[in-house]
């Protein structure tokens, strides 16, 4: 290909390129920034602060929805931060490379690719129904475990293997059984980056509708118990746009869950950093 | 201080235990969702089920051969525009950006990937479909699925994709350069090869985002169970057939909805077995998700 | 002589590849050992034999015997924890964990049990004070271990083996990743430990065992060439293969 020739391709390439990266930032910022328009100036206190009133006007606000959110995430972390940091630790500082190990990988990296509906209808059939569980956050929380454990498996295996070996080998030549390894050394070096996935998840359940609209039941109450059903935020959101004409009010919840996202996504970038600045300093 | 002992031995199996979660659950859900499902192939048979064109339960007819189309035809045409899209911003990010701008894009398109998917389905349904609306039919399309989904696996495609070309050895680039290839000669036939792997595996996490993507596709699709026969026409995904319908299905409708998610499941294995067959042919095997 | 370690017909081997054959010496009491030879030659995985440390490494083989104070580590109710406690490590890279000062030196005595006897300040401090670190740290125990310069981070680490009160130090390459001054300070606190310790140590620095140790042992390609006196094996050397190592015929 002759110089000449191959400049003006480049020339021609980058124009693309840049073309293409107009089109992107354009419509990123016409997403967000249309929710925001629209939603911004209904945001108000007596939004999050009454029950949704229902009716195809939508009347009311989304506390509810707020309470109901905010019991399912905790509910859900709670049972699946042992669970996931548990399998990480198996994978990471125990599984011999045999059939049982790849047996686990397999189960694992499969979940992983299962869409949310499948989860909802698994939730369903089991939780909700076979366990007498109902609609309930019970049956949310449960099924979002299963939707989740993957991704913490992965993120806290990713952190605990970015520990250096030499902190394995200095632990036991001081006396230190494995366990004691993994428990005073290994995982408080690899908290930050385990945190981060935990933010992450957490970040993913706050999204999460398909699976939950199935096992919620998406009652406007205020839940009562963990076997109350509920709404969550972008359950309600579902719910404003297509149940109701209140497209402002969707917008509304549409805003909150984006700040909710810009703010997880903050913190995790923040945490994330301090892990590369702590291993940074190790030998 | 036996005790430690004790500790040791029993923490190995206890975090066995948690270890193999994982692969319980995945056979509960398997296991579950084939028995849920089975009255359901029973009663209409497995080949009048996928290629019966006809979903209408109030009439007893359970065929999901409509709803199969309208999943691949709106996941292709948002990949058909996504992955160029998305492998050129991608190179934009990664290589030809001064760092200004990438300090500014990158989070955002960070931001982009953690967005729900009813607010994109919102965005579709109060900005795509009225627009759509202009050119031809109600608005609820498939033309307005696709963008939808288009903006949906975007952000994927492009921080993976991005991630990946940056971490392409700099040892390719220099030597490149230093043969007299232009920049985006580098580019296009040293540092892209080298990404490969990374870039299909993004695109294969969008293809699993979009296929199962449920509730945006409930809201500007329009849900008609019809095999799409033009952009502007109405369809339905085999994941928003089911979100759609599964709160008041009973009996053997039920158990067809159990069995689409049967379908969808296998449609994603068979994708997901199709791209690690490629990554191997291309020399490298990486881990789909 | 009183040997505080012994090995006996040691042979070792990584899967089918022999890395150590027939070695036997005597590890003298308070005593400090050097070990010297050419890369590949087998002196770390001869030192990590001592304290067990290659069990840590699948698809090893051992054979013959390893005594401490007579009794074989390698027997069948040997508890492996013990054998560590008694006899510590220190590696070539400093690799003090991500914690505080106070909390890397306490580390041993707390996995061990130590704490329920013992006050733990009282020993972190009596190990720093062993390892010329005390007065360096004492004001800023809180600050992270990683924070201190190479220098200081490997006398932590020593502190650190220290506070499970050993009997033995061993000692891969200390100094090969430190400066000068730092490795003249560490050497001084060898001569100082042996009173109470006994110490091996493995270097590549013809001139560091020279400097420091009291025995010296030759290794080439897993096999004990020479074993004696420092003094004796560096001024009239019995092997030809000691000789050309030492004069830097070969290196």
């Amino acid at each position: 290909m002759s110089r000449v020739s191959a400049r003006s391709a480049q020339k021609l390439a980058m124009v693309c390129i840049w073309g293409a990266g107009v089109i992107t930032v354009f419509t990123v910022l016409s997403i967000i920034g249309y929710v925001l328009v629209r939603g911004l100036p209904h945001i108000s206190w007596s939004l999050l602060t009454t029950l949704p009133k229902g009716g195809l006007s939508g009347e009311g606000g989304i506390s509810s929805s707020i309470v109901t959110t905010f019991y399912l995430i905790a509910f859900t972390m709670v049972i699946l931060v042992p669970l996931g940091i548990g399998a990480a630790i198996y994978l990471a500082e125990y599984a011999p490379d045999n059939k049982l190990t790849r047996l686990i990988r397999y189960g694992v990296e499969t979940l992983a690719g299962v869409p949310s509906i499948v989860f909802g209808l698994f939730g369903f059939a089991l939780f909700v129904t076979a366990l007498h569980f109902r609609f309930s956050i019970l049956a949310g929380a449960l099924t979002l475990v299963c939707l989740l454990l993957p991704t913490l498996i992965r993120t806290s295996e990713e952190a605990l293997r970015t520990v250096p070996r030499s902190h394995r080998e200095a632990a036991l030549a001081l006396g230190a059984t494995k366990w004691q390894t993994i428990w005073r050394v290994i995982l408080p070096a690899a908290i930050p980056g385990i945190v981060t996935g935990g933010i992450l998840c957490m970040g993913r359940a706050v999204g999460e509708t398909a699976c939950l609209y199935v096992t919620m039941g998406g009652s406007a109450a205020m839940p009562t118990s963990l076997l109350s059903g509920g709404r969550t935020l972008s359950m309600s959101l579902f719910y404003l746009a297509t149940d109701t004409n209140a497209i402002e009010k969707a917008m509304a919840v549409g805003v909150v869950l984006i700040i909710t996202i810009i703010v997880i996504n903050a913190i995790t970038n923040w945490f994330s950093q301090r892990f590369r600045a702590r291993m940074a300093g190790g030998a | 201080m036996k005790s430690r002992y004790l500790i040791d031995r029993s923490s190995k199996v206890l975090v066995l235990v948690c270890a193999s979660a994982s692969f319980v659950i995945l056979l509960a859900i398997a296991i579950f969702t084939l028995k849920e499902a089975l009255p359901a192939f029973r009663q209409v048979g497995l080949l009048h089920f996928l290629f019966g064109t006809e979903w209408s339960p109030r009439n007893n007819e359970f065929g999901i051969l409509p709803m199969i189309v309208g999943s691949i035809v709106v996941t292709a045409g948002a990949l058909i525009i996504a992955v160029p899209l998305g492998i050129a911003c991608a190179i934009l990010l990664a290589e030809v950006a001064p760092v200004r701008v990438r300090q500014f894009l990158r989070p955002a398109v960070e931001l982009l990937v953690g967005i729900p998917s009813v607010v994109y389905g919102l965005v579709g349904m109060v900005l795509v479909v009225p627009l759509i609306r202009h050119i031809g039919g109600s608005g609820y399309s498939v033309a307005a699925g696709v963008i939808v989904l288009t903006g949906m696996v975007l952000p994927t495609i492009i921080s993976i994709s991005e991630d990946s070309i940056r971490a392409v050895p700099k040892s390719y680039k220099e030597g490149a350069l230093a043969l007299g290839a232009t920049h985006w000669q580098t580019i296009w036939r040293v540092l892209v090869p080298a990404a490969r792997s990374g870039i299909i595996a993004s695109i294969v996490l969008a293809v699993g985002r979009a296929i199962g993507e449920a509730m945006a596709m409930i809201m500007v699709l329009g849900n008609a169970p019809v095999i799409p026969t033009s952009i502007l026409g109405p369809a339905r995904t085999l994941a928003g057939s089911i979100a759609a319908e599964v709160n008041y299905a009973g009996g053997v409708h039920q158990s067809a909805l159990f069995a689409t998610a049967v379908v969808l499941f296998l449609m994603i294995m068979i994708i997901n077995s199709v791209a690690l067959i490629v990554l191997r042919r291309g020399g490298r095997v990486q881990s789909i998700c | 002589m009183d040997a505080k370690m012994e090995t006996r017909q040691l042979g070792f081997y990584y899967g089918k590849r022999q890395a150590l054959r027939n070695v036997s010496l005597k590890v003298p009491d308070n005593q400090i050992t050097a070990f010297i030879g050419p890369s590949g030659c087998g002196k770390s995985t001869f030192l990590r034999i001592l304290n067990r440390m290659n069990d840590t490494i699948p698809g090893v083989r051992l054979e013959g015997e390893v005594l401490l104070d007579g009794q074989n580590i390698y027997g069948p109710c040997v508890d492996v924890v013990e054998v560590r406690k008694r006899v510590g490590m220190v590696f070539q890279q400093p690799n003090p964990f991500p914690k505080s000062i106070f909390d890397n030196v306490a580390f041993g005595p707390r996995v061990l049990g130590m704490d329920r006897n013992v006050s733990l300040s009282d020993v972190v401090e009596k190990s720093l004070r062993a390892a010329a670190l005390w007065d360096e740290v004492k004001d800023v125990m809180g600050k992270s271990g990683l924070a201190l310069s190479g220098g200081q981070q490997q006398r932590l680490c020593i502190a650190r083996a220290l506070a499970t009160e050993p009997e033995v130090l061993l000692m891969d390459e200390p100094c090969s990743a430190l400066d000068p001054q730092s490795t003249l300070r560490i050497e001084e606190l060898m001569d100082e430990l042996k009173e109470r310790y006994t110490i091996v140590i493995v270097t590549h620095n013809l001139q560091q065992a020279g400097r420091v140790s009291d025995w010296t042992g030759f290794l080439l390609l897993g096999e004990l060439v020479e074993y004696g006196k420092t003094s004796e094996l560096f001024s009239r050397p019995r092997d030809k293969r000691t000789e050309d190592y030492i004069t830097g015929r070969f290196g």
